[in-house]
């Protein structure tokens, strides 16, 4: 184990043994920091996912056509479907070296709120995954024939859309979490609830292309993701406690 | 009224021979509407004006989808009551379900598609009611799935109740959404089923069906309860005694 990691397993256990009267934020924000840093002693496993989604979206063209008015019109779709891989791709490592090492038990064991850590892990997994993935899309979406003006847009969709696509992987990663190959089943799990997500994002990104306005779903998304903010991590929180028993 | 009836439906006993003692009283009644409703709705009911016979098919499609969704539910709220008050025999009830619920979901999607040949003259429509019950089918699958990757039944039991519950949550946000997604792409110009101003000679088949149907599904229940009882408790005294008798 590298030194970066030992570190940043300390910081781990400051969290979970801050003392109780220490703040569920206060601990959050180390278990955030926490991932945080570890990620980034690991950059090769960052890129893995942003690479993901330029390989999907090259898919495409290789396999429609490579005529820019068709792949305008399926962007949107190519963007969500190759969003949606690429996050789900990440989920098996959310969870599965803190399993291993048992830093997951001591944040169950510490006293600390669980839904609050478990928020904290899903917020790293989003500034990882997420947050490069929207500020890619719109070089994809560039090569598939969008317009510069759609960008803004673009970004501002897939920004909120991920927030309820990192939030809703994370029950399924912990419902699957003492599972040797979860790969397929994660997926038959996370992929059905995601849906909504899709549809919405989407039809934003497909009205943000076309040059109209997107509030209407870039709204219904927005909801989306404040249902799972609010409700994802508790559901995660008592999956984690299944798992672990 | 005292709650001990309630009570008493935890203990494996008591509920395996209230079932074997429920089954034939569910079963013959449900054997008979169903066969009745079969003579009535094929035989007796008129022909549309528009589908002609074709619409005959709404007699096996539409008792099986309104109970694929019925399963669902009753499913979700025993997974709840099994992980609030830790009774066992309720997550039983829940991985009963589960394979009923799946098979309804099957029956609705073939015989959607088998009327949606001539109707709409291709095997497969992405009709919203279609694609939402596809979706459920997937959420069957998962549930099933996920419950299958524990080998503990205990463990299988509480994670598949946590995801029973968030499916439950997801459900309508899922069908409302596939609506909405719909009337973008579609303009809702196809025949429906289920429309109000049907007549009592095709309206009285169907509902006497629908009775029919739930029976079907209560007696099968009860069938796959029993089952899982003599899996679940194979060990247990009272049961080589009972099985003795």
């Amino acid at each position: 184990m590298s030194a970066g990691a030992g570190a940043a397993i300390d910081i781990a256990l400051s969290a979970a043994q801050a003392a109780p009267g220490a703040s569920a934020l206060e601990a959050a924000r180390l278990a955030l920091a926490r991932d945080l840093r570890l990620a980034f002693r690991k950059r090769g496993q960052l890129i893995q996912p942003l690479a993901f989604f330029a390989l999907v979206t090259m898919l495409f063209p290789l396999a429609v056509s490579p005529e820019l008015a068709r792949l305008r019109a399926i962007a949107p779709g190519v963007l969500w479907v190759a969003a949606l891989l690429a996050s789900l791709l990440a989920l098996e490592f959310l969870f599965r070296d803190d399993a291993y090492d048992g830093t997951l038990e001591q944040y169950a064991l510490s006293g600390q709120s669980l839904t609050w850590l478990l928020f904290a892990k899903s917020v790293a997994h989003w500034l990882l995954t997420g947050l490069p993935l929207a500020l890619m899309a719109p070089f994809a979406a560039m090569s598939l024939g969008v317009a510069a003006a759609a960008v803004p847009g673009i970004i501002v969709v897939m920004l909120v859309g991920t927030v309820a696509l990192s939030l809703i992987g994370a029950i399924g990663a912990a419902l699957t979490l003492g599972m040797k190959r979860s790969g397929a089943l994660l997926a038959l799990l996370t992929l059905p609830l995601s849906l909504p997500v899709l549809i919405y994002g989407a039809r934003a990104t497909q009205l943000a292309i076309g040059g109209s306005s997107f509030i209407a779903p870039l709204e219904l998304l927005a909801a989306l993701a404040v249902l799972c903010v609010t409700l994802a991590p508790l559901a995660a929180a008592a999956a984690v406690r299944i798992s672990l028993e | 009224m005292r709650w001990t009836w309630f009570h008493r439906l935890a203990s494996p006993p008591y509920l395996y021979g209230l079932a074997a003692r429920l089954t034939p009283w569910l079963a013959w009644p449900a054997a008979l509407l169903i066969l009745g409703g079969f003579y009535a709705g094929l035989v007796i009911a008129p022909p549309d004006y528009q589908q002609g016979e074709g619409f005959r098919i709404i007699y096996v499609h539409v008792p099986s989808a309104w109970l694929s969704l019925m399963v669902y539910v009753t499913m979700g709220v025993a997974a709840a009551v099994g992980l609030i008050w830790r009774m066992k025999i309720a997550h039983a009830v829940a991985a009963s379900c589960a394979p009923i619920g799946a098979s309804f979901t099957v029956a609705a999607l073939v015989t959607g598609s088998l009327w949606g040949k001539p109707m709409w003259g291709t095997w497969w429509e992405w009709d919203p009611r279609l694609t939402s019950e596809l979706i459920l089918l997937f959420l069957y699958l998962g549930f099933m799935g996920l419950r299958a990757g524990f080998d503990d039944t205990q463990r299988a039991d509480r994670a598949g109740a946590l995801l029973a519950i968030v499916g439950l949550v997801n459900v309508p946000i899922v069908h409302y959404s596939v609506i909405w997604w719909n009337s973008l792409h579609q303009a809702p110009s196809v025949m429906r089923f289920g429309k109000p101003e049907m007549p009592p000679a095709m309206l009285v088949p169907l509902m006497i069906l629908l009775l029919g149907f739930m029976l079907f599904f209560a007696a099968l229940l009860l069938v796959r309860v029993r089952a899982e009882i003599l899996q679940r408790e194979r060990a247990a005294n009272w049961l080589r005694e009972a099985l003795r008798a």
